[in-house]
C-alpha cells in the first residue's frame, strides 16, 4: 500500500483522554466541515435572507402605528426585538439540521474517530454562527433603509449584534439537544417551536410589557429573552445596560453548561 | 493463551448486543491475530456489523469484553479509536464534500496539519485512482469509487487495525476484484484486517481464519482449508424420482460416500459434501441397482448456502429455520 510500514498496535504511545487543546482544534475542523456544507447548498441560507428582510417590514408597518404613533418612531425599539426573534428562529434550525446531518452514515466515521466527543456537534453549532451573522446583518440593512438610525452608531450596532449572536449559539444547544434525542427532524422542529413561541412573544420584544396583566409583566420582566431584547435595545441606543447585559451573558452560560454536557451524553448513547 | 496478549489484535469474549428482544449478537469470541487477514462471514442479519460496531466502539456491547491490542473497548474506547480504522457497509463519508475535501477533513480531525493533510489527501487519491475525480461532488460518484474512498480514509491514520464491514457488496465483479487487489496490499503493509462478508469466495480469497457466524454466534472457526474440508470441496446434489426412495437414497449416500446427506423432502432433493469424486460412481451403480431412479444431478462448488447447512443444519433463509427445535427468535430487525 503506502510506503511505509503500519506501526504495530502494541508499539504506539497512546493516551484515553483528549485535552483541552485538541478537543478545539477538532471542534474548528468541524466548523470548517459546517462551512464548506453552507458553501455546497447556499438554498439553505433563504431563512436568513428572506425571513429577516420580511419580518422587519411586515411586522414595522403592521404594529408600528399603533404602538409608537409611525413606522419611523417603532424602529429604534422594535429592530432589536425582531433581531432577537429572527436569530433565535434561526437557531432552531441549527437544530434540525444537525438531526438530519447525524442520520448520514459519516456520523458513524466522526463516532470511529480518536477526537474529542463533542466535536461535531461544537463544530456545527459553530458553524451555524455564521448563519446568524447573516440574519443579523440584513436586519439592520433593513432598518437602516426604512430610517433606523441608531444613537449609538455602528460601535453599538456591533455590540448588539455579538451579543445576540452569542445568546443565539448558546441557545442553539438546547435545539441542538432537542435534535439528537429526537427521532426526526420534522419533530425537532415542532418541539422547539412550542418552547420558541412563548419565550419570544411573552417578552418585550414587540411591545413595551406595561399594558400587560400583572402575572404576564412577572413573566416578561424574568423571560431571559427580555434581558436579551434589552440589553441589544441599549446598546443601540447607547444607554446603560450592564444588568440585563451580564443577566444575559450568565443566562447563556448556564444554557451552555447545561445544554453541552447533556446533548454530548445523548449523543453518545445514540451511538 | 494470556488474556491481554499483546499479540492478538482483536480478543473478544462472550459479546452480546440486544435490540429489544432480539439478541443480534449472542456470546461470539474471537482471536484475531496481528497481521492477518480475519474474516467474518455470515448471511444478513447474522450480527457481522453489530459486533464490528462493538469492537470498533461505536456501540456499547450487553455483556462480554472485547480488548484491540489490549486495550479494553469500554474502558478505554479513546485509546481503541487511536488504534483502529472503519470501513462501513455504507459509505461513511460526507456527501456534501468533494473527494479532496473529504480527506482533508479527516486528516485535519486526526491531527495533521493544513499542509500535511492536503499532501495526504492528494497521496491517497492518487493511491486508490481517485485524482480525476478529486474535486467533483460525491453524489456524481460510484459504488465501487465510494468504497475506495472510504476505505482510503480509513488508512490516513496508517491504523494497525482495519474493519472492513462488506466492502464488495453491491459492487461488480471487476470492482469487487479491484478492491480485492487494495485490500491484499494492505495487508502487505502489515495492517491487521477483520472484513465481514456474504461470500464464500471472498472469505477464501483474502482471509487466513474465518469464522462462521449465524444468529449472533460463531458455529465455526478455522482456515478455509478447513472450513472448506468441513463441507466438503463439493456437494453433490441429487434429485429422486420417486420421494419414497429419499430415505433408501440417503442412507446409499452414508454407506458409499460415508457422510451424512441433508435431506428436502418437498422437492425430493438431497445434498450430500463430496470430497471425492471418483466415488460419486460407486453412488450411482448402488442407486442403480437399488432401484431409485435420479431426474437430476448436479455437482456445486460450495456457496455459503452449503456450508450454513453443513454446520446448522438449516439454510440462510429465514423460512427454512421453522422446523429447527431450539426455536431461537429470529432476525429481521436487526441492526447488522
Amino acid at each position: 500500500m503506502t510506503t511505509a510500514t503500519i506501526v504495530p498496535g502494541a508499539e504506539r504511545a497512546l493516551k484515553n483522554h483528549v485535552s483541552l487543546g485538541q478537543t478545539v482544534r477538532n471542534s474548528l475542523s468541524m466548523a470548517y466541515r459546517g462551512l464548506l456544507k453552507i458553501k455546497r447548498t447556499p438554498e439553505q441560507l433563504v431563512d436568513v435572507t428572506l425571513q429577516p428582510i420580511l419580518f422587519t417590514l411586515m411586522f414595522t408597518y403592521i404594529f408600528g402605528g399603533a404602538i409608537a404613533g409611525d413606522a419611523l418612531s417603532y424602529l429604534p425599539f422594535f429592530l432589536p426585538g425582531i433581531l432577537v426573534q429572527t436569530v433565535i428562529t434561526t437557531s432552531v434550525v441549527t437544530g434540525v439540521q444537525l438531526r438530519e446531518d447525524m442520520d448520514k452514515g459519516v456520523f458513524d466515521r466522526f463516532r470511529s474517530l480518536p477526537i474529542a466527543r463533542v466535536a461535531p456537534l461544537a463544530g456545527a453549532l459553530l458553524a451555524d454562527t455564521v448563519r446568524y451573522g447573516i440574519a443579523t446583518t440584513l436586519t439592520f440593512v433593513t432598518g437602516y433603509l426604512m430610517g433606523f438610525r441608531p444613537e449609538a452608531g455602528f460601535g453599538g450596532v456591533l455590540a448588539a449584534s455579538v451579543v445576540v449572536i452569542v445568546a443565539a449559539w448558546a441557545l442553539s444547544w438546547i435545539f441542538a439537544f432537542f435534535g439528537v434525542i429526537a427521532r426526526s427532524a420534522g419533530s425537532v422542529q415542532g418541539i422547539s417551536f412550542l418552547v420558541l413561541f412563548p419565550l419570544t412573544f411573552l417578552s418585550n420584544a414587540y411591545v413595551p410589557a406595561d399594558t400587560m396583566p400583572d402575572w404576564l409583566q412577572w413573566f416578561v420582566g424574568i423571560n431571559p429573552v427580555s434581558h436579551l431584547v434589552t440589553a441589544a435595545r441599549g446598546l443601540t441606543m447607547g444607554t446603560d445596560v450592564t444588568g440585563d447585559l451580564f443577566a444575559t451573558l450568565l443566562g447563556a452560560a448556564v444554557v451552555v453548561a447545561v445544554f453541552a454536557p447533556l446533548t454530548v451524553r445523548a449523543y453518545m448513547r445514540k451511538a | 493463551m494470556n488474556l491481554t496478549d499483546p499479540s492478538w489484535a482483536i480478543e473478544a469474549d462472550g459479546l452480546v448486543k440486544t435490540f429489544g428482544a432480539n439478541r443480534a449478537v449472542d456470546g461470539v469470541d474471537l482471536r484475531v491475530a496481528s497481521g492477518t487477514v480475519y474474516g467474518v462471514l455470515g448471511p444478513n442479519g447474522a450480527g457481522k456489523t453489530t459486533t464490528i460496531s462493538m469492537l470498533a466502539t461505536l456501540l456499547r456491547p450487553d455483556a462480554g469484553a472485547a480488548r484491540i491490542f489490549g486495550h479494553d473497548v469500554v474502558k478505554e474506547p479513546q485509546l481503541v479509536r487511536q488504534l483502529i480504522g472503519v470501513t462501513g457497509q455504507y459509505a461513511s463519508v460526507d456527501e456534501t464534500l468533494s473527494a479532496t475535501e473529504n480527506l482533508v477533513l479527516f486528516s485535519r480531525l486526526l491531527g495533521l496539519g493544513r499542509a500535511e493533510a492536503k499532501r495526504k489527501a492528494a497521496e491517497l487519491l492518487e493511491e486508490f485512482g481517485l485524482t480525476d475525480a478529486a474535486k467533483r461532488p460525491l453524489k456524481q460518484f460510484s459504488g465501487g469509487m465510494r468504497r475506495r474512498l472510504d476505505l482510503a480514509a480509513s488508512l490516513i491514520a496508517q491504523p494497525p487495525l482495519i474493519f472492513l464491514d462488506e466492502p464488495t457488496t453491491g459492487l461488480d465483479p471487476r470492482t469487487r476484484a479491484q478492491m480485492w487487489d487494495t485490500i491484499r496490499r494492505l495487508v502487505s503493509s502489515g495492517s491487521t484486517v477483520l472484513l465481514t462478508t456474504q461470500y464464500l469466495d471472498e472469505a477464501d480469497q483474502l482471509a487466513d481464519r474465518i469464522a462462521v457466524i449465524d444468529r449472533g454466534r460463531v458455529v465455526a472457526e478455522g482456515t478455509a482449508d478447513e472450513l472448506k474440508a468441513s463441507v466438503g470441496s463439493s456437494s453433490l446434489q441429487l434429485r429422486v424420482a420417486d420421494p419414497r426412495d429419499l430415505g433408501d437414497a440417503q442412507a446409499a449416500i452414508e454407506r458409499v460416500l460415508g457422510v451424512r446427506a441433508t435431506t428436502s423432502p418437498e422437492a425430493g432433493r438431497l445434498t450430500a459434501p463430496m470430497r471425492d469424486a471418483d466415488r460419486v460412481t460407486e453412488l450411482l451403480v448402488t442407486l442403480r441397482e437399488a432401484g431409485i431412479h435420479l431426474t437430476e444431478l448436479s455437482v456445486q462448488k460450495p456457496t455459503l448456502d452449503e456450508v450454513f447447512l453443513t454446520l446448522t443444519g438449516h439454510g440462510v433463509e429465514a423460512d427454512d429455520t421453522a422446523d429447527d427445535a431450539s426455536a431461537e427468535p429470529q432476525f429481521e430487525g436487526s441492526r447488522a
